[in-house]
């Protein structure tokens, strides 16, 4: 545990009935830094945040917050701001009542109460908002409120329970941005809950990658994308090409007919393994036509250790500003793969189906998992 | 094992739940529990086995009332659910004018006591009836008289169970079937009644224990036609037989309970059938369908009115059959210089108390069920206390309750002839349903509520006063109104434990006819039913401006 560890969890357990929800987990939380919980649903990421909450109780482990061990602690005695994804918010009371609710509670004077709620209004831009009732804002506008309800008694943590899934695409993006830039503004050590992958890249300090009641990865979101650590991680953060592979020793790996080299530690020949591949790593380029284009640059490939390999495109799929890219390897025994292709590059390079194209993939850019 | 402290707060919950708990043994397990122990023993307390059963059964007049009470109840739920089956479908299927004067008229038979629509038989079919010939030598006193008085009791509890059945389906459905061109009956048969398929089997319990158990009825317009309900108020009012009486009970709670038990069973499967997605079903006019459907409404509507309506006219008719003018020597002679009125008080005392305390009561225990943390034995244990009211029979409440707080040796003996006694007897034979509709009302909240407000440091009996209570008020005072309302009417449990101290209108009624007092019953009948539907109106008005001024927060209810 480092010095400037806030919240520090260690042996947690739970079980439902014979359901293993936790197993055995362990993680510390860095004063100030947002960290994502993120995992397929049942992965028991909602369930290690209501522990962390106190709303569930663990079977075994211990919980220290800010230093103190409040594993045993009822949720009302804890130091924390929760945000759901219902929002929450009561919806009888106006957004002042409901921002103030837990400062009325402290016994504090109607016009400081007045003040802090006109700041924490100002503070998720929805001043006006005061007077009216929940019902009558919109979700993302909602959600706000209860964000600035969370926060309205300074707590030393912010928890979001998947604060971002009941909104429409565009309020999501809008949202998340927002929800970091005052989580940093605040400095608040904040945890939040997701099973969107782009929401914890785009927000996280750190992501904890959760599968089947177990961490599988804690890295920030480079880390846990551009070095995976097991298998699920690498499907399950970002699009990725499997490859079945066996050794061939000094960095080669067999594909099928292919022979591909690969960076990275060492694998005993004969080996079975699996080669994973992003689809924006796989570089595309149209084998040049009779009259002879720049077939020149690709010539020399295989000097500078970049893999080329033969193939021809299945179908190409318009994504927008991506079109994504269908390949089948010309060598026998060799997957289909996925490439990831600007749309520009698509329409210069006149890539359709049955179009013969040459890959190139750069050594570090395949990664050897179990 | 992490055990995690125990707030102050999360003990005050749990303690007032246990605090609900014992309210309900004491009030209904002990005395169902006393009424099988008494089953099995003689006068003197001794146990003798199966003796009495044994007795019982080679009674000849008492073993007939079972096969009596059995086809008669049947018969009463062959006639009332496809009629209000049909009603309810013409409510919602057709598009004929005026639905939402049927659906008033058709909900009053609840705003009487069960007595009212027997009286009423008996002026229009009885021995001095208007329209004795029609009945061609048949007596009305007997079986006749207590299926059609049950019919008229039971229709709108029938009708409200299919009419949200109905109101439940989902329009896509339709929609999708008349894009593959089905015919309007194979729709009928396809959509429309496997969609309501367990409505119609709810009411089809809910009117067979209401004619099983009912007792009013077969007491006035029975006439020596032997039924259990009437037969356990002879064994123990007529012979002070109370364990013979216990006998009977048991009898009777069988049948009930088995229909308790289908019901229930059949709801726990009804949960998956509806989406939340489910779209409003839009009903499209077709005139010669409108027209019928309008034509049946009209005749089942005027049919209720007439019965009704004969107990208000009985109650202003001088002397019949001998002096047909009109006047008010009932109510003053009848009810206010003899000393019913004080009868009637009794009941709009009993029927308020019941509405505030029994509402608080339910309200309470079914949200500290839903929405605190903790003991999950001890709620399992209440969720199903909660549930057996629905399947006890009154009589056999009221009898358990003799039993029970009648014995000397009970600590709690003195509050045998009390209100109090009365009060919870009430709450406790109507617990049921309005339980669900607190439970119903508390599950539309957000589950987070205690969540958030245990992280904002407010305790949660806080949020319950300023959050959960203001919002389920609709819900609060739909409850209040169902208490009063039954209060108002209830006979079966209360009529074996009011005293000269705490008489009531509906018991009064029953004494009344007794001495053939017709006119001066049909009166208090019919002050009755008047309460009734000020308190109904009274709802109304309220919910009205709850709805529109206090929730302001609300999105538009579509009613």
């Amino acid at each position: 545990m480092s010095d400037n560890s806030y919240l520090s969890i260690a042996g947690i357990r739970k079980n439902f009935g014979k359901f293993e929800a936790l197993k055995d987990i362990a993680l510390d939380a860095t004063r100030g830094e947002l960290m994502v919980f993120l995992g397929p649903s049942g992965c028991g990421k909602t369930t290690l945040l209501r522990i962390i909450a106190g709303l569930e109780t663990q079977d075994t482990g211990t919980i220290r917050q800010d230093g103190k061990d409040i594993s045993r602690f009822p949720a009302i005695r804890r130091d924390y701001g929760i945000v759901f994804q219902s929002y929450a918010l009561f919806p009888n009371l106006t957004i002042n009542a409901n921002v103030a609710y837990g400062l009325v509670n402290r016994r504090q004077a109607r016009g400081a109460i007045a003040t802090r709620v006109a700041e924490l209004l100002k503070l998720v831009g929805l001043s006006d908002a005061g007077p009216k009732y929940p019902g009558q804002l919109s979700g993302g506008q909602q959600q706000r409120i209860a964000l600035a309800r969370a926060l309205a008694t300074s707590p030393g943590l912010l928890l979001l329970d998947e604060p971002l899934s009941a909104l429409d695409a565009i309020e999501r993006v809008r949202l998340r941005g927002e929800i970091r830039a005052l989580q940093q503004r605040l400095g608040v050590t904040t945890i939040m809950v997701t099973h969107d992958q782009e929401e914890a890249l785009s927000m996280a300090d750190r992501i904890v990658v959760m599968n089947a009641g177990q961490i599988e990865q804690v890295g920030t979101p480079r880390e846990v994308y551009e070095a995976p650590a097991t298998p699920f991680v690498a499907d399950f953060v970002g699009k990725i090409n499997v490859l079945p592979a066996v050794a061939e020793g000094r960095g080669q790996f067999r594909v099928g007919g292919v022979s591909l080299a690969v960076a990275g530690p060492e694998v005993a020949v004969g080996t079975a393994v699996k080669l994973y591949l992003r689809p924006e790593e796989i570089a595309l380029h149209p084998v040049a036509q009779a009259n002879g284009h720049p077939a020149g640059s690709l010539a020399n490939g295989n000097a500078t250790g970049m893999n080329t390999i033969d193939a021809h495109i299945a179908k190409v799929e318009f994504l927008g500003a991506f079109c994504m890219v269908g390949v089948t390897l010309d060598a026998a025994g060799t997957p289909a793969l996925v490439a990831n292709v600007p749309r520009h590059d698509v329409d210069d390079g006149c890539m359709a189906a049955g179009q013969a194209v040459t890959l190139r993939l750069r050594p570090d850019a395949l990664r050897v998992l179990g | 094992m992490v055990r995690a402290q125990v707030h102050w707060q999360d003990r005050l919950a749990q303690g007032l739940l246990l605090l609900c708990c014992l309210l309900l043994v004491l009030f209904l397990l002990a005395p169902v529990a006393t009424m099988l122990l008494r089953s099995v023993q003689d006068s003197a307390g001794h146990y003798v086995g199966l003796e009495q059963f044994q007795d019982y059964f080679s009674t000849p007049a008492l073993r007939s009332s079972i096969w009596n009470s059995l086809w008669v109840a049947s018969a009463v739920t062959v006639i009332t659910v496809p009629l209000a089956f049909a009603y309810a479908y013409a409510l919602t299927r057709s598009c004929m004018p005026g639905k939402v004067l049927f659906r008033v008229i058709a909900l009053t038979p609840i705003l009487a006591p069960s007595l009212l629509a027997a009286i009423s038989f008996i002026q229009w079919f009885g021995n001095q009836g208007l329209l004795k010939w029609m009945l061609q030598g048949a007596t009305i006193y007997g079986p006749i008289g207590i299926i059609v008085s049950a019919v008229y009791a039971t229709f709108p509890h029938a009708l409200m169970i299919v009419l949200t059945s109905l109101l439940l389906a989902d329009g896509r459905l339709y929609e999708a079937a008349e894009s593959l061109r089905t015919s309007t009956w194979r729709k009928f048969f396809t959509i429309t009644l496997p969609g309501a398929r367990f409505g119609l089997i709810s009411a089809t319990m809910v009117v067979f224990s209401y004619a099983v158990s009912d007792f009013g009825i077969p007491k006035v317009i029975g006439g020596n036609f032997n039924v259990l309900a009437v037969d356990i108020y002879k064994q123990v009012i007529g012979q002070q037989n109370f364990n013979k009486g216990a006998v009977v009970g048991l009898v009777l709670l069988f049948p009930v309970l088995v229909a308790f038990i289908v019901d229930w069973t059949m709801q726990g499967r009804q949960q998956a059938q509806f989406s939340s997605r489910a779209v409003p079903y839009a009903p499209k006019s077709s005139p010669w369908f409108d027209r019928t459907m309008f034509l049946f409404c009209v005749i089942v509507a005027l049919l209720l009115l007439a019965v009704l309506g004969m107990a208000v006219y009985t109650s202003f008719v001088k002397f019949w059959p001998y002096d047909m003018s009109l006047s008010l020597r009932h109510y003053k002679f009848g009810l206010v210089d003899g000393d019913a009125f004080s009868a009637y008080l009794g009941s709009l005392k009993l029927a308020l108390i019941v509405a505030v305390a029994g509402t608080i009561f339910i309200f309470g225990c079914a949200y500290l069920l839903e929405k605190t943390r903790g003991a999950p034995l001890l709620k399992s244990v209440v969720r199903l206390l909660a549930a057996v009211p629905m399947g006890v029979p009154g009589m056999v409440l009221g009898l358990g309750y003799i039993l029970f707080f009648n014995d000397p040796d009970n600590p709690l003996n003195g509050l045998y002839g009390t209100l109090g006694i009365l009060v919870m007897s009430t709450v406790v034979h109507y617990y049921t349903s309005s339980h669900l509709t607190a439970v119903t009302a508390l599950k539309a909240l957000d589950n987070e509520f205690e969540a958030v407000s245990a992280s904002l440091k407010v305790p949660f009996y806080k949020t319950f006063f300023r959050v959960t209570v203001p919002v389920c008020l609709p819900a609060i005072l739909d409850i209040g109104r169902y208490m009063f309302v039954n209060a108002m009417v209830t006979i079966s449990a209360v009529v074996f434990l009011y005293t000269p101290d705490t008489r009531l209108a509906s018991i009064a009624i029953l004494r009344l006819d007794e001495f053939g007092e017709v006119g001066p019953a049909a009166a208090m009948a019919t002050l009755i039913v008047i309460t009734s539907t000020t308190v109904c109106l009274i709802y109304a008005v309220l919910t009205r401006y709850i709805v529109t001024r206090t929730q302001a927060w609300r999105t538009p209810v579509v009613l």
